[in-house]
């Protein structure tokens, strides 16, 4: 019972990580795609847990921290590199 | 025990369904800044759910799953906000929808000052 | 299941990586190259590898790309 939901639950959050990568493909700017990237390390962290859930193992929770605090320095990266002053 | 679990599950479906929905607002939506909404917050909205449901159904992750989920709060609205202002700054048209600018209208403001 | 979710990131993997080797602009190929890197990373977690994926996570999704960026920055100042 408790697996059918947490799957149905892996089903949406693939789901939403391929309407993000159609954007990333068709986005006519590079802000678009970065905006992307961004809605997809998020996707990716939940993606994380559920793993660490179904693996049964708590060490597995410290890639998503990892995840969560350098994937906002790349984006940072980014964004001012586009405003010229990195 | 059973109901705890089903409790938890409910909750991650929740916030599983809040980034697709944040994954249909990136698609869907007309332009640059409105993507930025639809985009960071409905996802930043969906992990806060799976993280807190996953901790209901395993008592002993909570702490570390609450230190996640302090990060991705603190860090998801900055790298956001540095987002849309580069990309206000380099001159991304809006839709034509739009009926407020109180970001130019400042920098009007302290220009005339 | 795991081989669903294997086969999932493994088509996605393929299609950013395609989309870095023949896309026009080299802005977008090297943002195509991070986010490789952030889905290998999960596909590593998936084969009960959490150091390998750590190290992954941190160097080829985050510090690779702000060191492209950089270098980047710096060519188009030396131009101007």
């Amino acid at each position: 019972m408790v697996n059918t939901i947490l799957f149905v639950a892996g089903v949406f959050m693939a789901l939403g990580i391929l309407l993000a990568l159609f954007r990333f493909i068709k986005g006519p700017d590079i802000t678009d795609r970065t905006i992307a990237f961004d809605v997809m390390t998020i996707a990716s962290i939940t993606v994380i847990a559920l793993i660490a859930h179904f693996a049964g193992r708590i060490i597995y929770l410290d890639v998503a921290l990892v995840y969560g605090l350098l994937s906002f320095l790349s984006v940072v990266a980014i964004g001012r590199y586009i405003e010229r002053g990195l | 025990m059973e109901i705890r679990e089903i409790i938890g599950a409910s909750v991650t479906l929740v916030g599983s369904i809040f980034i697709f929905l944040g994954g249909l607002g990136i698609v869907r939506m007309p332009d640059l800044f409105n993507r930025i909404q639809a985009g960071t917050k409905a996802s930043t909205l969906g992990t806060i759910l799976s993280l807190i449901g996953l901790g209901i159904i395993n008592p002993a992750w909570i702490w570390k799953l609450l230190v996640i989920v302090f990060f991705v709060l603190i860090t998801n609205p900055v790298s956001s906000n540095v987002i849309s202002r580069a990309a206000h700054f380099r001159g991304t048209k809006m839709t034509d929808k739009t009926v407020a600018d109180l970001l130019v209208e400042s920098e009007n403001k302290t220009r005339e000052e | 299941m795991s081989i669903l979710l294997a086969i999932f990131l493994g088509l996605v993997i393929l299609v950013l990586a395609i989309t870095a080797i023949y896309h026009k602009n080299t802005k977008v190929a090297i943002i195509a190259t991070g986010t490789v890197g952030l889905f290998a990373s999960v596909l590593y977690l998936l084969l009960a590898a959490p150091d390998v994926a750590l190290t992954e996570a941190s160097i080829g999704s985050g510090l690779s790309t702000i060191i492209f960026f950089y270098v980047l920055n710096k060519i188009r100042q030396s131009n101007d």
